[in-house]
């Protein structure tokens, strides 16, 4: 009896899936540092550290959405039309400081619109989602067609492209580690993130307590375009290069960082720094076998796998887990053996 | 609650647009700032043409795309030139053909300190920050088929230059319709930009006096689509039966006019010609339908590559203009203006060589 007590602890503590992708993703780095050759250099470090802003930025609001049981694929359409935007206003000779707040609010219209089909026309936001990938991405070419931007002013490229004091890390973590503790904080320590988690675990029950979550949902994807669109802005100025197709399909990268960091795809369950953690294990994992000089096509295997697993690995625990609860309760409610075994198999 | 959260939303944007306008010193536009391009660094090293060339040096391609049949060739003109001088050839990319994509691997390629980077540039200024970079840290960079911006590279290999296509593509259509005649031309976009400029210089070829007798009748643009190629060769053989040359300049037009002919009752009659690939032009130039092509030899390209980003490692060359090194089989080889090096007129395919070719 003893040793049946051990075991849904221990796999709960399994459960705790970001738990243990923050652990790896600390193992990962150290095995990387101590055996992947030039991966320890500082400038390796902020390479990494800029690849993975854009990513990381993005999933901070994607991981409320997905918290809520819905999702968002439009982002890097949305960042990609915001980049082509840019290009098109400052080719009109409207000063940087104009365009860039005119894009964070572009972001921001982008994600209303999201949030209208999805919350007040309440259609699929895997349907919607796809719908406006495609939409705002042909928009970013109907704006710029195939051409690029590139002359945007020095001291913002050199800004984004440049470390703090010409050390290891990059000016641009300073708003991510801002974004990152709001949203943080946001989501485990506020009553919108005790809404944004009932929502997602059932929405009739979050109803019933009083929570508007069709409201509350619009809201997310404002906020998600918003997101969407400041990453935009600091891509293009990354890149110097304001073009119709940035960040495309980066909105796979999101979603694979999103779920490896313990987010469920069907809602109400996941941590955010689980999901830092997501992100920095998938760029890591790229970096450090871009060095080793590993092919592409085994880099994408990697990624569909680590995808694969988060989504099955959990599912799985969780499933096991209910069974074997449930065999605890029927065996004390009626101490026959079979039907425990049965309910158990069911 | 949400009432809440709306404010707070809110409150932020304005806060970050507020942050926004209050670190802008006044407006920066388009207009006051000469920051365009990045600056890059201009080699200050002289060449020494009688250097020894360098055995090992560790060269990295990396193409606009990995598995595209067309960059397979010319890196493959560069492995075999690696071969040939002993160097280390390696060969990285991005699976898409986005601005950005290509960055990441430059920073890869300088981690491991390579000697040399050829690249094809996906977006010639998003590039330039990272290319830079690589300079700074001693590596050199040549620039192959798609040119990254000028100061960001050391030198860059061009298949051709827009005249040597323009010529080389009248020359053909004037020999095919016998010197007089009809002709017209099968584009791919109204607004692919090299298309344009090369169907441009055909144009001013045509003015001149030993042109005078052929007459350019239409530009048609199958949009580089096949089925469209294939209706607009159709449609301009009824609209102009007198029809002597269609000359596509895209590898796309070529083979679907060359299949319309080599099927219609015009076969032998008509000429097809252009620009196109041995391996889709085989059959037609075997079965008649097509006399003679051109198309630079993409293996080439990388070949030449090669013994450029070599020369440069080796210090016989650092990119300026009139400066010269020898690329094996090709032969001599000089630096033109901007750090440009033309690979030369384009190839002819005709039956007798067509053979030799595969890709």
């Amino acid at each position: 009896m003893s040793d049946k007590g051990n075991r849904p602890a221990w796999l709960s503590r399994l459960a705790s899936w970001d738990a243990a992708v923050i652990v790896i993703t600390v193992v990962v780095l150290l095995i990387a540092s101590g055996a992947v050759e030039n991966f320890g250099s500082s400038r390796n470090f902020t390479f990494l550290l800029l690849d993975l802003l854009p990513i990381a930025l993005i999933a901070l609001p994607m991981t409320f959405v997905i918290v809520t049981g819905e999702i968002d694929l439009s982002v890097a359409s949305t960042l990609g039309l915001t980049s082509a935007v840019m290009g098109d206003l400052w080719n009109r000779g409207l000063s940087i400081e104009t365009i860039i707040p005119l894009c964070l609010v572009l972001g921001a219209v982008l994600g209303a619109l999201n949030g209208f089909f999805v919350t007040v026309l309440k259609l699929p936001s895997l349907a919607v989602t796809i719908g406006t990938l495609a939409l705002y991405r042909g928009l970013a070419f109907v704006v710029l067609g195939d051409s690029a931007v590139a002359d945007f002013p020095r001291s913002y490229t050199s800004w984004v492209t440049g470390t703090i004091d010409g050390g290891p890390i990059p000016n641009v973590l300073i708003p991510l580690v801002v974004l990152a503790v709001v949203f943080g904080l946001a989501l485990h320590a506020t009553p919108v993130g005790r809404a944004v988690f009932a929502a997602g675990a059932g929405e009739q029950a979050a109803r019933f307590a009083g929570i508007r979550v069709g409201r509350l949902k619009f809201w997310l994807y404002v906020v998600s375009g918003l997101i969407a669109g400041l990453a935009g802005v600091l891509w293009t100025l990354r890149y110097s290069s304001a073009r119709a197709d940035n960040g495309l399909g980066m909105e796979l990268a999101v979603v694979a960082a999103v779920l490896l960091g313990g987010v469920s795809i069907f809602g109400g369950k996941g941590t955010l720094p689980g999901v830092l953690a997501g992100v920095v294990l998938l760029a890591t994992l790229q970096n450090a076998l871009r060095l080793q000089d590993v092919s592409n096509e085994a880099l994408n295997v990697v990624t569909g796998v680590l995808l694969i697993i988060s989504v099955l690995l959990p599912n799985i625990i969780t499933k096991s887990r209910a069974a074997v609860q449930r065999r605890r309760k029927r065996s004390l409610a009626s101490p026959t053996p079979e039907s425990g075994a049965l309910a158990g198999v069911k | 609650m949400t009432s809440r959260f709306l404010t707070g939303v809110l409150s932020a944007a304005t806060a970050a647009s507020l942050v926004v306008t209050l670190t802008a010193c006044g407006g920066t536009t388009k207009n006051d700032s000469s920051s365009a391009g990045s600056g890059g660094a201009q080699s200050t090293a002289q060449a020494d043409p009688n250097a020894a060339t360098k055995e090992g040096v560790k060269m990295a391609f990396l193409p606009k795309q990995l598995n595209n049949p067309y960059s397979d060739i010319e890196v493959g003109g560069g492995k075999t030139a690696l071969d040939e001088l002993k160097g280390e050839y390696k060969l990285v990319g991005p699976n898409d053909a986005s601005a950005s994509s290509q960055v990441s691997y430059i920073n890869t390629l300088i981690q491991q300190q390579q000697d040399v980077i050829g690249i094809a540039a996906n977006d010639p200024n998003a590039v330039c920050p990272s290319l830079n970079q690589a300079r700074s840290s001693g590596i050199k960079v040549v620039a192959f088929d798609s040119d990254a911006a000028k100061d960001c590279r050391d030198v860059f290999i061009n298949q051709a230059t827009t005249e040597g296509i323009g010529e080389q593509l009248a020359k053909m259509a004037s020999e095919l319709a016998g010197g007089s005649g009809e002709i017209a031309i099968l584009s791919a976009t109204p607004n692919a930009t090299n298309q344009n400029a090369w169907i441009e210089v055909f144009k001013q070829q045509l003015a001149k006096p030993e042109y005078a007798n052929l007459k350019l009748v239409k530009v048609a643009y199958g949009n580089d689509d096949d089925q469209k190629s294939f209706q607009e060769a159709q449609g301009l053989l009824q609209s102009y039966p007198n029809l002597k040359a269609i000359v596509a300049p895209t590898t796309v037009g070529i083979a679907a006019a060359a299949r319309y002919i080599s099927s219609s009752a015009y076969k032998g009659k008509v000429a097809v010609t252009g620009l196109g690939t041995p391996n889709q032009m085989r059959e037609y130039v075997k079965d008649g339908t097509v006399t003679k092509f051109a198309l630079w030899n993409p293996a080439d390209i990388g070949y030449l590559a090669a013994y450029a980003g070599v020369a440069l490692a080796s210090n016989q060359i650092t990119g300026v203009e009139g400066q010269k090194f020898k690329a094996g089989k090709l032969g001599e080889y000089t630096i033109g203006k901007d750090g440009e090096i033309v690979l030369g007129p384009p190839t002819v395919f005709d039956a007798s060589n067509i053979d030799q070719y595969n890709f």
